[in-house]
């Protein structure tokens, strides 16, 4: 197996990984900040897909898409917590996961409502459209690049403003003790809506960014939102850092997996029965990570007990 | 009153019943209408509603509900619309495993079942049903004309790639029993994947002359955009499944002169489909899909069934549907002795005309084509 194959499928892996940080980086924010177990992030996802095609097809221009993502996702997340959200934080999770699982119907029909049943059309900006050659002989899509470079700006735009801003300080002081911080007069409301509005935002662009490589469809966010909670169990709950470990690791694993696993089995086993086995294992495969992990450290990566 | 007018129109879309003519034929149409599926759903149910209006002699009523493509709620319905709407003929599912959930049951009744899509091979053979119809295909068939088009084109090594499971299965099997030369790698992904880097990279270094891929729906979609960027020129084949009217215009320009095939297309010559395709566009504005059109055909084999006999003499009434007495926007068509079609299949080329993307057919990959299992079938 050439060296070179392996390396596009880590990079490939890589570019998986942080896109699920987008979303996971959000989910970990809301959870760690409010205590909120928050289904409907897929379809702040979704909301930031179908803004930017809806927008570059009108417009033309990928780039006022992917502003028209961020902000659809951000309006989209303000509203759901101001009119939603803001009455659950007291409630229990279950009471959470119900009022949040109803806004995924909401979401995923009133999206239907207004674009219809069938798919919407995204490509990849012209200039990106095309394949670069890295050292060693990679021939590797330049717009996945550009994903793994704007996916790794966002994660250090974030730790900057959690760390170095007064807002991520606030942040950062809700997550250790509310009554405290509302307490010393800050807006805790305002706060929160912040909050909510940035993790929607970030899923917004990810969805963005994401479908211009695969479908705008409805109900396109489910799946990433299970990938995301596993990231974000992995990687610790309310953790930045952790949510970024954690969605390399498990883009990494699932992409490695299913390209290695089958040839792997296939050492031992014939053709067909490797490729079943294998494909089986490899679609299993991050869910033992999660499990392996919980083993060693039952609180993720980067959790505090 | 445009507000009396918005009501009326909230109120016709949330009942989703429509009221016919009350007559002695009562249909019930389980289909898909919400969710990730909902437009094949929604063109079955529009080309088979066509055909009904343009059959305003015949009194069928329809009962349609959604199924939102769970198995436990496509059994609820049945079980609804057999035991208190009192239907005589249901119709309408899309996917394999609803079907399978829903047809045994609803046969065993006494009920008839025309299936505008779904043709698992369990009820094209052994278990195969008098009151079972499919007017679309058996699952394989779109797979073996790909299979036979792979031969023609002078294809000798193929990379497959199907998502794992039993239809993504069966249909590697398809292509498998009519295509004869090598296979270059066999790779099933996750149902529902939507990122194909790591199978389009291991295309790249298979040194196949020709990739077939069965990924129905947005997983098709993500696919072809892919490849298309990927800079890998291997040519693609598919079934009509991922090159349908309903999603080539999200899918774009990656797919311009993608070979797919299919039983039906909208350059077909035959005058009921110019009619069709004419007042398909007329009606709903948008071109048929391949599922409108067997939506379309299995209302008129039900018209066609009704007009020579009556429901309540079960045998008259299959008989009258076995012979198939109508005009298929196919062309060709008639029932194997297990009740699936026998036609032709042809080669499409995805094209573009003006500023929509759609098919036109290049080839005839197989003609008369049965299924598989037609031999297994007794009864």
């Amino acid at each position: 197996m050439p060296v070179s194959l392996v390396i596009e499928q880590a990079l490939n892996g890589l570019q998986f990984g942080v896109m699920i940080f987008l979303m996971a980086a959000g989910l970990t924010l809301i959870f760690g900040v409010m205590g909120l177990i928050n289904l409907a992030h897929g379809s702040f996802f979704m909301t930031g897909a179908f803004a930017c095609a809806a927008t570059a097809a009108a417009t033309g221009s990928f780039l006022l898409g992917l502003a028209a993502s961020l902000a659809a996702a951000a309006a989209a997340g303000a509203l759901v917590e101001v009119a939603v959200i803001r009455r659950l934080y007291a409630r229990d999770h279950l009471d959470q996961v119900l009022a949040t699982f109803a806004l995924i119907l909401i979401f995923s029909e009133g999206t239907r409502w207004l674009f219809g049943s069938f798919p919407l059309y995204l490509d990849v900006p012209q200039a990106l459209a095309r394949g670069v050659m890295l050292p060693g002989g990679i021939q590797y899509p330049l717009y996945r690049l550009v994903v793994i470079v704007v996916g790794l700006c966002v994660a250090s735009g974030l730790w900057l403003l959690i760390h170095r801003t007064r807002l991520g300080m606030r942040i950062r002081a809700g997550e250790s003790d509310r009554e405290m911080i509302a307490a010393l007069g800050v807006n805790i409301a305002g706060l929160y809506t912040a909050v909510f509005a940035i993790g929607a935002a970030l899923a917004g662009l990810a969805g963005a960014l994401v479908g211009a490589l695969q479908s705008v469809q409805v109900g396109m966010g489910e799946p990433v939102l299970i990938l995301a909670f596993v990231v974000i169990v992995i990687g610790g709950i309310g953790s930045i850092r952790g949510a970024l470990i954690g969605s390399i690791l498990v883009g990494l694993t699932d992409t490695l997996g299913r390209f290695l696993l089958p040839s792997a089995f296939g050492l031992f086993l014939d053709p067909s029965a490797a490729t079943a086995f294998g494909s089986a294992l490899a679609s299993m495969l991050i869910y033992i990570l999660m499990a392996v992990v919980l083993i060693f450290r039952p609180n993720g990566l980067f959790g505090v007990a | 009153m445009p507000t009396t007018k918005t009501l009326l129109a909230a109120l016709l879309s949330c009942t989703l019943a429509v009221p016919a003519l009350a007559g002695p034929l009562k249909v019930g149409m389980i289909t898909t209408l919400s969710g990730g599926g909902a437009g094949l759903g929604t063109d079955v149910r529009d080309g088979f509603l066509l055909a009904l209006k343009q059959a305003p002699d015949i009194d069928i009523e329809v009962v349609i509900e959604d199924d939102q493509q769970k198995p436990d709620i496509a059994v609820q319905l049945a079980d609804k619309m057999i035991q208190s709407d009192k239907v005589d003929v249901l119709t309408g599912i899309i996917w394999s495993n609803l079907a399978m959930a829903v047809i045994p049951a609803a046969t065993a009744q006494g009920k008839f079942y025309l299936s505008p899509n779904a043709g698992p091979s369990a009820l094209a053979g052994k278990g195969c049903h008098p009151l079972y119809f499919n007017v679309a295909w058996q699952n394989d068939n779109l797979h073996e004309a790909a299979g036979a088009y792979a031969n023609d084109a002078g294809y000798t090594n193929s990379f497959l790639l199907a998502p794992n499971y039993p239809a993504g299965q069966d249909a590697l099997t398809g292509y498998k029993r009519m295509y004869q030369g090598d296979i270059a790698e066999e790779v099933f992904t996750q149902l529902g994947q939507t990122d194909y880097a790591a199978e389009i990279a291991q295309i790249r270094a298979s040194g196949a002359d020709s990739v077939y891929f069965f990924l129905p729906g947005g997983m098709g979609i993500s696919f072809l955009k892919q490849y298309a960027g990927s800079g890998v020129d291997i040519p693609v084949i598919g079934p009509a499944f991922s090159f349908d009217q309903g999603i080539l215009q999200a899918v774009g320009e990656a797919a311009l002169g993608v070979k797919n095939t299919s039983q039906w297309s909208k350059d077909l010559d035959n005058p009921a489909n110019q009619a069709f395709v004419e007042s398909f566009q007329a009606e709903y504005g948008r071109l048929p899909s391949l599922y409108a059109s067997q939506g379309f055909d299995t209302a008129n084999l039900l018209i066609s069934a009704a007009k020579t006999a009556d429901v309540t003499d079960p045998d008259a009434f299959q008989a009258a549907l076995e012979a198939a007495d109508f005009d298929s926007v196919r062309g060709n068509f008639r029932f194997a002795s297990n009740h699936h079609p026998i036609q032709d299949i042809y080669v499409r080329e995805v094209i573009r005309e003006g500023d929509i993307y759609t098919n036109r057919i290049v080839a005839t990959a197989l003609t008369d084509h049965s299924d598989a299992y037609v031999a297994e079938c007794e009864m």
